[in-house]
């Protein structure tokens, strides 16, 4: 019969359009809520997820996994009096790797002796040219550079971002990438703890000597 | 037991003696031909050695030497390694090499790149226009001598960034604030705007007027795009009609161009992983795949076991999400305004999802390195791609065949429309669905194996009409295809580590050439690097299917209505991050 490939056609049409209302009968029956909570927009990004698909953006977002990446920041860790730390060095192995040179470091030097310090005088990152491939944030070796979350960042401006804007605590950094976090963290103790029992060990084989 | 014939190395400086030398320079292999004798070569090639397809023609600029070098890359389409021949010419105004596009068709657009962007001249080209830049550019940006406006330093990274990286503005370096470099002694007032009358007048050569109808007709010149809707992007087609019939056309293109062979040679190796995946922006997994195995066998090191089961899985992911979207996109362009393109779209979300979660963003992946990849796959989300894998894809592949394939209206507009037969596909360098689709069974991953491809057990899909339901229709057999693919590579993909190398921004290369190709979903994709063991690559050029494919447009379409035209035209599955480049 004519017409036959087409009537079969719009049945999964028919389908997928009942399947909505469907759903929202069994969530409701359930007493949940399908729309505007994260558990509705996790299931609507699951492989159960059937007919409506579409997240309302803003209202709804879709849950960012940890590996997310957006523009980077600069991790400080809060000093005993408030003082930020930053964790950057000024190395500039960022400022290398970066693909469309988007970095600009200034390197402190000592005004004394003019030998540079491991901390930063100025720190701009172009944001309109990063392209947000997250090359700074795998090489730095200070895990000082993060890749953000955040991408609402539209602007009617040119946006360089300087020290000032690129710092966030690191409070914020586990926040947003705790798994992450763990690893550094895991990571310094453990550089830290071989560190300690390297200077154990000197000094335990200076001792005899002396 | 002879090796069988696609193995053996064809020794073509014994059969051409004098004219055809083994190329001898370390790391470099081939041969060099005399310009003289190309022609002569590459038909015998063609029609003694079987190679009948080529797949690149580029060149390479060497001033050092004075030399100006062309490199071919051809392939035999019933598998095997390829033979790469190059010819040289003196790098002295004019810098000509002969046309291989009577040998090879393919060689079209590729030749015409070449004359855009390195000043090549190929004599005997019938339409040596330049096809990325505009009409009146000056100069050839490829060249190692053209610098651009916001020229810094012949290569990144550059020193101004740091230690005393003080910001300041890229068009702060040219004196005109201004994305644009004017010949010297350019005088605004004297300056007459080129016109498009070539690209006219190559239509008009080759239409065809009825010579003794009654009625007195003219044929008539539309302009499709660069902003039609049906046109994936901003290509311009420039179709002449004789009523409603196509016969002629020439895509015009370049609007889009960002010379990404030119940011490459400026980038170190690992710097250019991330702008491969603006190339096709739809399967950004399969342009870092093929540009991965090529730096790592010019740097020659292993892959981690691993890591090449997570390269396939993702490559064959990406595979399903880009033929899915090419369904949708095709009734799109039929007419079907927007049902079966979201119902694709929302297997390709999930798709994304993944890559999302594995390499951090959901089309820019940047997700391999040289001996690997960045992360491994966490134990949720192989949870979500076995989930995807075994229940949801095939389910809803399904689905959408019940929804479209025996539709009568869609059987009506392609079943029986002619796309390329076999020889017309290999002619033009057609590579992908499109020449599967037309009844060569030619799919890298079976012809030339590349990474761990020789351990699945799966099928080349192929079809043998050649017209538009069989293009469609190969697709949901490639689909089925790549998911048998991932239910064994998820399977058999074994512990380990994901990297068989330290992660390091600067990697080692070694000098010379490689030429590494994948099987992308919309054909052969080549990356073709040289190297003169400095940081960054001296030569890399691209080989994009979708551009290469677009050869073979004009043969699709001549005769056919202007209606059809959208249709074939999406046959092709071109993105335009890949056309322009
Ligand atoms: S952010 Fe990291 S890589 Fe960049 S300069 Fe600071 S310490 Fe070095
Ligand atoms: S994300 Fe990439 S482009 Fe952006 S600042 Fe970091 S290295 Fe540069």
């Amino acid at each position: 019969m004519y017409g036959k490939g087409i009537l079969k056609g719009l049945s999964v049409t028919l389908k997928r359009f009942s399947e909505t209302y469907l759903d929202d009968i069994v969530w409701w029956l359930r007493g949940k809520k399908r729309y505007y909570t994260p558990e509705g927009v996790a299931h609507r990004s699951s492989k159960n997820t059937r007919g409506i698909f579409t997240v309302q953006y803003p209202e709804e977002q879709l849950i960012t996994p940890e590996e997310f990446r957006y523009v980077p920041f600069l991790v400080y860790d809060e000093g005993a009096d408030g003082k930020r730390e930053h964790r950057c060095t000024s190395c500039g192995i960022c400022a290398k790797v970066c693909p469309p040179q988007c970095i600009w470091i200034v390197r402190t030097n000592d005004p004394n002796t003019g030998k540079p310090v491991p901390e930063p005088k100025e720190f701009y990152i172009d944001m309109d040219i990063c392209m947000n491939c997250g090359f700074c944030a795998e090489y730095c070796p200070f895990d000082a550079i993060i890749m953000d979350h955040n991408f609402d960042i539209a602007s009617y401006d040119r946006n360089v971002y300087n020290l000032e804007k690129l710092s966030k605590p690191a409070s914020y950094y586990r926040q947003i990438r705790p798994l992450n976090y763990q690893k550094n963290e895991d990571e310094r103790k453990a550089k830290e703890a071989a560190k300690a029992a390297k200077a154990d060990a000197s000094a335990s084989a200076a001792a005899p000597a002396t | 037991m002879t090796a069988p014939a696609s193995t053996q190395i064809l020794d073509l400086a014994a059969r051409f003696p004098d004219v055809v030398s083994t190329d001898a320079r370390p790391g470099f292999s081939g041969f060099i031909v005399k310009k003289e004798n190309l022609v002569e070569v590459a038909t015998a090639l063609r029609d003694e050695f079987g190679y009948d397809l080529l797949s690149t023609v580029t060149g390479v600029d060497y001033p050092a030497e004075n030399k100006m070098e062309v490199v071919y890359h051809a392939f035999r389409t019933i598998g095997g390694p390829g033979i790469v021949f190059k010819t040289q010419a003196d790098r002295v105004e004019p810098i000509e090499v002969p046309s291989l596009i009577n040998v090879w068709h393919g060689a079209d657009f590729q030749e015409r790149e070449t004359w855009d962007l390195m000043g090549i001249k190929f004599t005997g080209h019938p339409d040596l226009r330049r096809i990325l830049m505009w009409e009146g550019f000056e100069g050839h940006p490829l060249r190692k001598d053209w610098k651009e406006a916001f020229f810094e330093e012949e290569t990144k990274p550059f020193k101004s960034r740091w230690p005393e990286g003080n910001h300041l503005y890229a068009e702060f370096r040219n004196p005109y604030r201004d994305n644009l470099n004017f010949p010297s002694g350019f005088d605004p007032e004297q300056y007459q705007p080129q016109t498009e009358d070539q690209l006219y007048f190559s239509l008009e050569r080759s239409s065809i007027k009825p010579k003794d109808a009654d009625l007195k007709t003219d044929s008539i010149v539309v302009n499709m795009g660069p902003h039609h809707p049906s046109t994936h992007g901003v290509l311009r087609v420039a179709v002449e009609l004789d009523g409603e019939t196509v016969t002629s056309l020439k895509p015009v293109m370049g609007y889009l161009h960002r010379n990404h062979d030119k940011i490459g040679e400026r980038n170190t190796y690992l710097q250019i992983m991330p702008y491969t995946d603006r190339l096709d922006y739809f399967n950004s997994m399969a342009n870092n795949f093929g540009y991965a195995i090529t730096v790592e066998k010019l740097m020659k090191i292993p892959v981690a076991e691993r890591a090449e089961y997570i390269r396939v899985i993702m490559a064959e992911l990406t595979r399903v999400q880009n033929h899915l979207i090419f369904i949708g996109m095709l009734l799109n362009d039929l007419g079907t305004l927007y049902t079966p393109a979201l119902y694709a779209f929302e297997e390709r979300e999930l798709i994304l999802d993944i890559f999302e979660a594995v390499a951090g963003a959901r089309m820019m992946c940047n997700y391999f390195r040289f001996g690997g990849v960045v992360r491994d796959i966490p134990d949720d989300v192989m949870q979500k791609i076995k989930d995807l894998v075994h229940d949801r894809l095939p389910a809803k592949t399904d689905e959408m065949e019940r929804f479209l394939n025996e539709n009568e209206v869609l059987m009506a507009r392609l079943k029986g429309m002619h796309v390329l037969n076999a020889e017309e596909a290999v002619r033009n360098s057609v590579t992908g669905p499109c020449l599967r689709a037309a009844g060569v069974p030619y799919d890298l991953r079976r012809a030339d194996p590349y990474s761990v491809y020789d351990r699945f057990d799966f099928d080349v899909a192929v079809r043998y009409n050649g017209d538009m339901y069989d293009n469609y229709l190969i697709r949901f057999d490639e689909i089925r295809q790549s998911l048998r693919i991932l239910e064994q590579a998820i399977k058999q993909i074994p512990q380990g580590p994901i990297n068989s190398q330290k992660p390091q921004y600067q990697v080692r290369v070694p000098a010379g050439e490689a030429y590494g190709r994948v099987e992308s979903p919309k054909g052969e994709l080549g990356y073709y690097v040289v190297s003169n063991g400095k940081p960054n690559p001296y030569r890399y050029h691209v080989r994009a299917p979708s551009f290469i494919n677009l050869t073979a447009l004009e043969t699709m379409c001549k005769g056919n209505k202007i209606a059809d035209f959208v249709a074939l035209l999406a046959m092709l599955d071109i993105v335009m991050g890949e056309v322009d480049r």
